[in-house]
């Protein structure tokens, strides 16, 4: 039997508050009559997704596979993979893809941290500040990497503001081909810009269902802010910490559009090795490889993310 | 601004005026860029590319003209467009159903279900481009809107289960029993209780889908020649085209998102507080 | 004719058996409450009634019409549900409207139908409103409103007060009750409140674990509960229970006294007597008092009687005190007993 109080609610959770909880104990109680059909319905519903997740997901992602490990006439090799490690840029791609995630990812955990918790305590404007921040959502990664080229690049407003500071006299090449440090920091600044919002939203909705009470219990307890957060929010708050780092990392490998509208080709990453394979040098198998390397290190490191916030089941909320 | 923030109700003025101040240094954070794309893209392209720039910009329109008439761009908008809205359709008319699946009935398989949902949200998706490049052109969805957008659906497909889970969960069964037994049947039910109710949510989810289709880059690159859709032309012509208009390209991509996020506020939260069940 | 006939009704959900074998009968026009605990099965039962469950095995008649396979449309019953079920995106007058729509019936006969009814139930100011501009007590009253509306053969309610403060529910209680024996409909009304079952019912099938233990007049299960199960869940403090062994025929061992009983060759039995049935002063039951409950029209006493609890309710003028000795004699004509093995009830 469903609680009394959030029953017939509309469910337009304009702001996440406690009763967005309940959504989690979602009360399925079919009427398997024979009359409603119900018995075969749940999978006539679910057919249409079966299917285009078969025929435009597992079908393909199993092409890939093959095609990366395989040779034109069908033996399995590695040599793709070797002529991918062995490309003279490789090193490269590899070391700026991942300490661009290595660098981007904390910042972001600790940035979407410190936003979700300062709009739980948010008496007023709360939507306003949660509509702003969650702007980058909506945003394509090209077009972040536009918005941050109109900043560092040569005639950008970056070099404008330092002018009239009177701290430079002639514009500074950001983005050359000289400056590899501040073509990085360009390129983390917009990816932090760009894709803050989506652990945000995460986060948001995560602390919505934590009790008030859990904290106030603790307050009563003794236990300061901080305190608070370390021992109460944070342990509570691991299942959409996980949601939230998994989908955040495997983006992070698969940044692209953001590199490619600030740098050109300057500064290599996989997804644009990936591209230049497939379209420059008409290397599908190669590319293939590179699709299969990107996987493996994003399996790895939700892996990683899984064990590092594991929950016990019993434990949670 | 801090008139229309403001902080928790305890804690010093200081605590206060940090908290808003934070508050407001983070909303510039977001602000600001998206704010300097569009002063650049109403600029003039001489404006653009003055150093140092003038401390008022002059509004002029011509790069945004000029980026209209360019060659392609109309195309590559109204290919845009179409690609999001068939997005949405494939999307939202088969995420509809298996989210209201999940949300009403317990079955054999379902949690293998959605297991398999949430795994194609943990999965470099843009990378199927690859594969489904060479099978397109054998099947001869190369090069199609349809193509594109089935690609896209697929990226936005999880998130619309997710979303119609959510909505759908959040409608008592109560109320589609008592128009059974006031004499609907299931589809019904469904038509005069169940859809007015989920309806706004439903566009939210739709709206959801078209903003995934009308940003995504890799995959439209990677699966279209001719037809271009905005982001990939966009992309495509980064080396060639001039400074104002990748930025008047820029701003048009990014003022649909404005809006959509707007619409779809209410249903991120509500998405993600169950998808992490 | 709307009797409801429930035939070796059974329902399993996977390995739990919810329901076991239920037959019950309620006649027409009848008011039929199932009453238990939460998870006894009262509420599958009559959503299987309702046509929103399908029985694992078994058949429902309504009438003369086999309606187990038929779906609730098909079934002449309208629900009043727990959480009401008042759409949310319809006019009071298009929620009790609702069904005669489906219906088909003509504008006219629905206008009257929807004014009668809730002029009935004293909602016809609130027509025009949303269920979000309505409190519980009100929505309640649209929900029944749009069952009596359907005219209909059965109405089936699920626990409908339970969401209702505490005086809202009695005045709600009262005025179901009139409206329904004015109905000519059969009711099934499902509560796990016995002082509603009790108030309300023609008759109580009380229910535990998937079976019917007693269906009975209100009063026959207050004086005679079938079994042990009843008689600890109904009355407020429930029965008092003490281990009884034989002693000789017709003679038992209660707490130390030797009282006369059933001539049954058992050598144990369950001695049982309700909290008011005993009186204070010479009797062969010693009572040690542990704690008072002044309750102003009585007190209630919380005792212990051969090291079990052992409540008496005497009146509130009574000097007792905590730590006193009381002797307490039982009324013998509402002495009941019990057989602790297959724990139904032993005819004295």
């Amino acid at each position: 039997m469903l609680g009394s109080g959030r029953a017939f609610r509309r469910p337009l959770p304009g702001r996440v508050s406690s009763h967005e909880t309940a959504l989690g104990h979602v009360h399925t109680r079919a009427p398997d009559s024979d009359a409603m059909n119900s018995r075969s319905l749940p999978y006539l519903l679910i057919a249409p997704a079966l299917l285009f997740l078969a025929v435009f997901f597992l079908y393909p992602f199993s092409l890939v596979a093959w095609q990366a490990f395989s040779t034109d006439e069908g033996r399995l090799t590695t040599e793709h993979f070797a002529d991918m490690v062995g490309y003279w840029k490789f090193n490269d791609t590899l070391r700026n893809t991942l300490w661009l995630a290595a660098i981007v990812v904390p910042i972001q955990l600790v940035l979407s941290l410190l936003m979700a918790t300062m709009v739980s305590k948010m008496q007023r404007g709360r939507d306003m500040v949660l509509y702003i921040w969650t702007i980058p959502l909506g945003i394509s990664d090209l077009a972040a990497g536009l918005i941050w080229l109109a900043i560092f690049e040569q005639t950008g407003y970056l070099n404008s503001i330092l002018h009239g500071l009177g701290l430079i006299e002639q514009p500074v090449a950001f983005l050359g081909y000289q400056s590899k440090l501040t073509l990085f920091v360009a390129i983390m600044l917009a990816e932090v810009w760009r894709a803050t919002a989506i652990m945000l939203v995460i986060l948001v909705a995560g602390i919505g269902l934590i009790p008030k009470e859990y904290n106030e219990a603790a307050e009563v307890f003794g236990a300061g802010p901080w305190q608070r957060f370390r021992r109460v929010t944070f342990p509570l708050l691991k299942p959409s910490l996980q949601t939230a780092l998994i989908l955040r990392v495997i983006l992070a490998f698969e940044v692209f559009a953001v590199v490619i509208a600030l740098s050109g080709t300057q500064f290599p990453v996989l997804m644009g090795a990936v591209y230049e394979r497939q379209f420059v040098l008409r290397d599908t198998s190669v590319a293939a490889a590179y699709a299969m390397l990107i996987l493996a290190i994003s399996i790895a490191f939700t892996l990683l993310v899984l064990w590092w916030l594991r929950v016990p089941k019993e434990a949670r909320i | 601004m801090s008139t229309l923030v403001d902080g928790p109700v305890r804690g010093g003025r200081g605590q206060r005026v940090l908290f808003i101040a934070t508050t407001v240094i983070l909303c510039l954070w977001v602000l600001v860029p998206i704010y300097l794309l569009f002063v650049n893209a109403v600029s003039s392209s001489s404006d653009v590319t003055t150093f140092p720039k003038p401390r008022v910009p002059a509004i002029d329109l011509e790069s945004l003209r000029f980026f209209m008439n360019y060659q392609g761009v109309a195309r590559a908008s109204w290919n845009s467009l179409v690609v999001a809205c068939t997005t949405m359709v494939i999307a939202i008319g088969i995420g509809a159903p298996a989210g209201y699946a999940l949300s009403r009935f317990d079955f054999r398989g379902k949690s293998a279900f959605r297991l398999l949902v949430l795994l194609t949200r943990a999965f470099p998706l843009p990378l199927l481009a690859l594969p489904l490049a060479i099978l397109y052109i054998r099947v001869g969805l190369d090069d199609t809107v349809l193509g594109i957008a089935c690609v896209h659906a697929l990226l936005a497909m999880p998130f619309a289960v997710l979303i119609n889970f959510s909505l759908f969960s959040g409608i008592p069964v109560e109320l589609e029993e008592a128009a059974w037994t006031l004499g609907c049947n299931r589809w019904q039910a469904f038509r005069k209780v169940v859809l007015p109710l989920v309806l706004p949510g439903l566009t939210a989810s739709a709206i959801f889908a078209f903003v995934i289709s009308w940003n995504e880059v890799f995959a439209a690159a990677v699966l279209t020649i001719e037809h271009r859709t905005l982001p990939a032309f966009l992309l495509q012509s980064l080396n060639s085209a001039p400074l104002h208009l990748k930025f008047a390209g820029g701003a048009m991509l990014v003022l649909p998102a404005l809006f959509f996020i707007f619409a779809v506020r209410k249903y991120l939260f509500a998405m993600w507080g169950i998808a992490n069940r | 004719m709307a009797e409801i006939r429930i035939n070796r009704v059974a329902k399993q959900f996977g390995k739990t058996h919810a329901l076991q074998a239920i037959d019950l009968t309620i006649a027409d026009r009848e008011f039929m409450v199932l009453l238990g605990a939460s998870g006894c099965g009262k509420t599958t039962l009559l959503r299987i009634v309702a046509g929103l469950e399908t029985a694992t095995a078994g058949q429902v008649h309504i009438g003369d019409r086999r309606v187990d396979q038929l779906p609730p449309k098909a079934r002449g019953i309208a629900m009043v549900f727990q959480n009401y079920a008042v759409f949310p995106h319809l006019t009071v007058y298009e929620n009790i409207a609702f069904g005669l729509r489906m219906a088909k019936l003509a504008d006219s006969e629905i206008d009257k139908r929807v004014n009668r009814t809730a002029a009935l139930m004293h909602i016809d100011p609130l027509l025009k409103r949303y269920s979000g501009q309505l409190s519980g007590g009100q929505r309640q009253r649209v929900a029944v409103s749009r069952a009596l509306a359907m005219e209909p053969d059965v109405i089936l309610m699920d626990e409908p007060l339970s969401n209702l403060d505490a005086l809202l529910r009695m005045e709600m209680r009262a005025e179901l009750k009139s409206v329904l024996a004015e109905s000519n409909t059969t009711t099934i009304y499902v509560t796990h409140d016995q002082v509603e079952a009790m108030s309300m019912a023609d008759r109580i099938a009380i229910m535990d674990q998937g079976h019917i233990v007693q269906c009975d007049v209100p009063v026959e299960i207050y004086r005679n509960p079938a079994a042990h199960f009843v008689g600890s869940f109904i009355g407020n403090p429930p029965m008092n229970f003490l281990k009884a062994s034989r002693v000789d025929t017709g003679q038992w061992r209660v707490a130390g006294a030797t009282l006369s009983g059933p001539g049954s060759d058992k050598n144990a039995l369950d001695f049982a007597i309700r909290p008011e049935d005993i009186t204070v002063g010479e009797g062969p039951l010693q009572a040690e008092v542990r704690l008072l409950e002044p309750l102003g029209s009585h007190t209630l006493l919380a005792c212990r009687v051969d090291n079990t609890a052992f409540r008496v309710i005497v009146d509130s003028d009574t000097s007792v005190s905590i730590g006193d000795t009381l002797s307490l004699n039982p009324m013998a004509d509402r002495v009941r007993w019990f057989d602790p093995d297959t724990q139904l009830a032993v005819p004295s």
